[in-house]
């Protein structure tokens, strides 16, 4: 029986042969992540448990992200544990306020991940990784503890569902809108336990970043991870960017998958999730009666410069509705550098948003644009459960930056070509 | 291992924001944590809430955020079990980590009200329904997980040797 891609990917990192869907292995561990929310509670696993090294720190990355820059008092006492940390075991890859980014966006672009590699995160978007063809998932805080210390972490091997896509993407649809159409076909438990992993023509078609994004929100399909193949555009991503070996696994040809799912890249629309789960998708087209107040662009989904680019491409001489305000994230300080390059800043101020420093803020209901009861946001980012991003009666649709635009300029939800 | 408790009766696809809400993960304090578990599903819960109590809940338990913080706080605010017909794998994984019993089993999860008294043998897997003379059985864990929970959580088993082996 052949294996899947993700499975020969565990079964190298797990000195086997073969494994098999169900299996309980030990991995070895490439890179371990962690951010400023979840590496606090890891560290004082870590050191209850009395461990006084680290397993390699050239591969642990720390991410102040979430409440970064400090939101408050609190928030600034977990960063500042996670710092002393990382100067105690001297972490090659610490980032804090002036080099840090949105973890899921940052490690990427870094080189920190490369295809065929494995990797751990105490945040449950790692998963993003997949997109490089590598292994990568969430897990809690005390797995990044035994992880630190030992580089290793346990893992039941995946079954897979195939996604095939076949087409090409239509004018204003991204990878975004690809991913909420099959969370919308097969639920928030679609995946559960299970790897996605995209295959065919399709794939061609979609750029790096329509990929990070769809990996990004296997998580949302309750998937343990959603991979793509290594091709050209991997290639060209990488390059330069990882200095380091690294290989390019396949799926055998006589892989088993539980299902395959078929997708024509050319029939998805621009799509909306609705809340309160992200399997409730709707057409952008059909959203004309939702009125909104505020709009973010940006978080690990959705906060890379071709984001920071479509949503340019919306406001570019237009204004928001008058009372909905506009709040745009860029993901990592390359990104934002590179928007006021581009003229991305002067454009999303002309249009009367805000550009912001990098952080998770928003997106988990953390700070830097927090809904009152009764508000509603079109969001470009990855959950739309109660009160993720304020009040319990608040709410939050997620949609692409294309359509997050537009709909910030037409002041209820709408398809972008409707401008 | 046996608990006993009241149940309280939740549906499917609990996420962990929920749970533990993201404007409270500026601390790890397991009693501050604990005095917000369930706030945004049920903000009486905490009140109600008595050592010992169970939850019940649907498909999917857990999903969403990786947060640790969310099992931590069920726990930390008393309760001794949660039963549900499945869970998301991270907050599998967390509560297997951090020592919160969990059981899967379809049928108690759709047979559980709220309020009632219920009884859970984590040894036989067997799950009673005192209050409606029922009983169902829950899916054992695989060797491997039940070795991390018997070393008392991963750090622990760890320790003890080479994790779960």
């Amino acid at each position: 029986m052949g294996m899947t891609m993700t499975q020969k990917i565990l079964a190298k990192h797990a000195g086997l042969e073969s494994v098999r869907a169900g299996q309980l292995i030990q991995v070895k561990l490439d890179l371990v992540l962690g951010n400023d929310i979840t590496t606090p509670v890891a560290i004082n696993e870590f050191e209850a448990a009395g461990f006084n090294s680290v397993f390699d720190k050239s591969k642990i990355a720390l991410v102040m992200d979430h409440f970064v820059p400090n939101k408050d008092i609190k928030a600034a006492t977990q960063c500042k544990q996670c710092r002393t940390f990382a100067r105690r075991f001297d972490i090659d890859n610490y980032f804090d306020v002036g080099d840090m980014g949105i973890e899921h966006a940052l490690l990427p672009e870094k080189g920190l991940v490369g295809p065929g590699e494995t990797v751990i995160g105490a945040d449950s978007h790692t998963c993003t990784y997949g997109a490089l063809g590598a292994f990568s998932t969430g897990g809690g805080s005390t797995d990044m503890a035994a992880a630190m210390a030992s580089g290793e972490l346990w893992f039941k091997v995946p079954s897979a569902i195939k996604v095939n896509l076949t087409g090409k993407l239509r004018p204003y649809v991204s990878g975004k809108d690809v991913i909420l159409t099959l969370i919308g076909m097969i639920g928030v438990d679609g995946a559960r336990y299970q790897s996605l992993e995209f295959t065919g023509p399709g794939v061609a078609e979609l750029s790096i970043y329509d990929r990070l994004t769809i990996s990004n929100m296997a998580i949302e399909a309750g998937g343990k991870n959603g991979i793509f193949p290594v091709d050209d555009i991997t290639r060209a991503y990488v390059e330069g960017r990882v200095n380091r070996p690294w290989t390019a696994f396949e799926a055998d040809p006589d892989a088993e998958y539980e299902r395959t799912v078929e997708i024509d890249l050319s029939q998805v629309d621009c799509t909306v999730a609705y809340p309160h789960l992200p399997e409730n998708a709707h057409p952008a087209k059909e959203g004309k009666e939702i009125a909104i107040d505020q709009i973010v662009i940006g978080s690990c989904t959705n906060g890379q410069l071709a984001d920071m680019e479509a949503a340019a491409a919306i406001l570019k001489g237009k204004h928001l509705a008058k009372g909905v305000r506009g709040i745009i994230i860029p993901a990592t300080m390359s990104v934002y550098r590179e928007c006021m390059r581009r003229g991305y800043t002067d454009i999303f101020m002309d249009a009367g948003c805000i550009v912001s420093t990098p952080t998770c803020g928003p997106c988990l209901g953390g700070y830097m644009g927090i809904l009152a009861a009764g508000e509603r946001c079109v969001s470009t980012t990855n959950r739309n459960f109660v009160g993720r991003m304020g009040h319990v009666d608040s709410e939050v649709y997620l949609a692409s930056p294309a359509v997050a635009a537009a709909s910030g300029i037409a002041g209820h939800i709408c398809h972008p070509e409707s401008l | 291992m046996k608990v006993q408790g009241t149940v309280h009766k939740f549906g499917d696809h609990v996420d962990t924001d929920v749970i533990i809400p993201a404007r409270y993960l500026n601390t790890q304090d397991h009693k501050e944590l604990a005095s917000h578990c369930m706030e945004d599903i049920d903000k009486d819960f905490i009140k109600k809430v008595k050592p010992g109590d169970i939850i019940a809940a649907g498909v999917n338990f857990g999903c969403g955020s990786s947060r640790e913080h969310a099992p931590v706080a069920i726990k930390a605010s008393g309760v001794s079990c949660v039963i549900a017909a499945n869970f998301a794998r991270i907050f599998y994984r967390n509560s297997i980590n951090i020592g919160l019993a969990i059981l899967e089993c379809p049928a108690a999860s759709a047979a559980i009200e709220s309020g009632d008294e219920v009884a859970v043998d984590f040894d036989s897997g067997v799950i009673t329904n005192i209050s409606k003379n029922e009983t169902y059985q829950a899916e054992p864990f695989p060797p491997f997980i039940k070795d991390i929970i018997e070393k008392g959580g991963l750090m622990a088993s760890l320790k003890a040797g080479k994790a779960g082996a």
